[in-house]
């Protein structure tokens, strides 16, 4: 519009053609040191993640390098691949949701997939589910919990007439409920249906349950390079869905789209580990405080680093300084539940 | 050309608005006014598609906004909401860049940088760039959305309620700035309006609603009238005629 900005420009001291050249010009260099702030932050992430990474895979192997390597390796990488899905689900779910204290395992995704699994057992009874490979099982489970969710929270979500408290309440609800239900048919379930089920469902930290682990990989690089893909349309999602809409975003798909990425991430991380409350929570916003932006090819990646370290660097302290004495999922909801409650005071008082 | 036909919104038993028939020409200022209520709002947010409609569509340019892909509506029309508050953590430059979405995707191209310092120097920005939205005055943040849709580039620009939050200098400020993009680059600008004097001395034309159905429609000279405004807002109004200008009185 430079027909429109004469006016301006006649009485100021450059050459009407030179200050678009010059304004664009600084905004190029206040990206570059944008960036150079966002670099320092990863190279710093990526070496203490390396070094937690490092530090789990050598402590106290006491020359049992052909033993114990192979074992930690593939510990490491299911906690990578738990801490990727992780990072990524929530703060994708963070941005569709357009808060941040709220976690798909806070609204209720990982009870959902616990109840879908049970339910599974429950109906088909334990031979038939000895029967499949626990590779198929993840997957049959991975995709009902995807399509349930997806249409479960869309419909929440998409629904315009309540806000969102209202929703979100209903989230936390829901998740209680499947809960329950869980609960429920586990107590009225034969003692052998109920032993398949401990075996094929309850992963926790120190029980990683490996067997699934390259699907898992798998259905988590998918995810991850769907977020990726998405971060330009999950930048314009911050400013809130009518802006969002008004900048060309199809709210409705967009919101399927990611709903789907949120329940298929949460199948390979509770499948893997079992449910775990609220280490979302706790990385997606330290990586918020970190980056100090919300652009999602940067906050991401960042948040996938967090995680990594807290969790190596957790499970390998768990191991040698603790002795096991606790598991490492209830060290983080220590944690991340002490920092939930301190963001929670924190955004009540803004307001 | 937006062609609105027979749009309806209806909340519980209230229609908010019913059946609003309408067009708004490819250029030129366009006011919607009218008492609370009268549902300019939504009817701004429905041709917008910010608010689903219950009957009726919008066309703009031939394509259906309702339907036809997200992106190819942006390219043709923004918006200004009244609801300026935003979680977003972000500076006035990155909430400006986001006016290229449509354009770019998200990957600002030369183009794209021109054109966001533009926006921002023309609405007296250059000093504020780098500041969070959180940081600014209610006035500031206004005009850093206006900047937002600016960047964005339309034919079609619909605002509702833009002089909210500004002050004299700054609500005349933005409605010459208005004029001059309907004037010099031949835009099609429709907003809501509270100020009837604001719309008398800018619009083209003046469309007032009134329990959700247009009352008066026509150019300032038919709209400013003691009788078609005490009609829209059932109270006592005196219209001078101030040199070329017309002002209306309401206020004793």
């Amino acid at each position: 519009m430079p027909d429109l900005l004469t006016d301006q420009r006649s009485s100021g001291d450059g050459p009407i053609d030179g200050v678009p050249a010059r304004t664009s010009h600084d905004a190029i260099q206040r990206r570059r040191r944008l960036d150079r702030r966002s670099v320092l932050v990863f190279v710093l992430l990526s070496l203490i993640a390396a070094g937690s990474a490092t530090l789990f895979l050598t402590w106290g192997v006491n020359g049992y390098w052909d033993y114990a390597l192979p074992r930690r390796l593939e510990q490491l990488a299911a906690l990578v691949v738990v801490g990727a899905a992780i990072s990524v689900s929530t703060i994708v779910f963070q941005t569709l949701t357009e808060n941040r204290i709220l976690t798909p395992a806070i609204m209720g995704f990982d009870a959902l997939y616990i109840l879908i699994a049970t339910t599974l057992v429950f109906m088909l009874g334990s031979e038939t589910v000895v029967g499949i490979s626990s590779v198929h099982l993840f997957a049959l489970n991975a995709i009902l919990l995807v399509v349930v969710a997806t249409l479960a929270y869309r419909w929440v979500l998409t629904d315009t007439s309540r806000g969102l408290y209202t929703l979100l309440l209903v989230g936390v609800i829901a998740g209680t409920l499947f809960n329950s239900f869980s609960t429920f048919m586990f107590r009225v379930m034969e003692p052998s249906e109920y032993d398949t089920l401990l075996t094929t469902l309850y992963a926790s930290f120190n029980l990683i349950d490996t067997t699934v682990l390259r699907i898992a990989t798998a259905l988590l690089v998918l995810g991850i390079v769907a977020a990726v893909m998405m971060a330009p349309t999950l930048d314009v999602l911050t400013l809130g869905r009518d802006r969002a809409t008004a900048l060309g975003v199809d709210y409705r798909r967009t919101a399927t789209k990611l709903l789907i990425i949120v329940a298929g991430l949460v199948a390979v991380s509770t499948a893997l580990v079992g449910p775990v409350l609220f280490l979302g929570l706790l990385v997606a916003n330290l990586a918020y405080q970190l980056t100090r932006t919300q652009r999602h090819s940067i906050t991401l990646p960042a948040a996938i680093l967090i995680s990594i370290t807290a969790l190596a660097l957790g499970q390998a302290l768990l191991q040698h300084v603790f002795n096991y004495a606790g598991t490492l999922g209830s060290i983080i909801n220590l944690v991340g539940g002490t920092y939930f409650v301190i963001l929670l005071v924190m955004e009540s008082k803004k307001t | 050309m937006i062609t609105v036909d027979s749009l309806t919104k209806t909340y519980g038993d209230t229609c908010v608005v019913d059946g609003i028939s309408v067009k708004f020409a490819r250029s030129g200022i366009t006011s919607i006014i009218g008492p609370n209520g009268a549902g300019k709002s939504t009817l701004l947010q429905m041709v917008s598609r910010i608010l689903g409609a219950d009957a009726g569509t919008v066309e703009i340019d031939g394509l259906d906004v309702f339907s036809a892909p997200g992106r190819e509506v942006a390219k043709k029309m923004s918006i200004l909401r009244q609801d300026q508050h935003m979680l977003a953590r972000i500076t006035v430059r990155e909430l400006v860049e986001f006016g290229r979405f449509p354009h770019s995707r998200g990957r600002l191209t030369p183009e794209c940088l021109v054109a966001v310092d533009e926006a921002l120097a023309y609405c007296s920005l250059d000093d504020l760039a780098d500041r969070p939205i959180t940081a600014l005055s209610g006035g500031q943040r206004q005009r850093a959305h206006v900047a937002m849709v600016l960047a964005q580039d339309t034919q079609y620009v619909l605002l509702d309620e833009p002089l909210n939050n500004l002050d004299m200098a700054h609500a005349t400020g933005l409605m010459g700035l208005l004029h001059s993009l309907a004037v010099d680059r031949g835009k099609s600008i429709v907003l809501v309006l509270h100020d009837v004097n604001y719309a008398a001395a800018y619009s083209d034309r003046i469309i007032a609603l009134r329990d959700g159905v247009i009352v008066c429609d026509g150019p300032p000279s038919e709209v400013i009238t003691e009788h078609a405004l005490e009609s829209i807002y059932d109270m006592p109004f005196n219209v001078h005629q101030l040199g070329d200008e017309r002002v209306a009185t309401y206020f004793r």
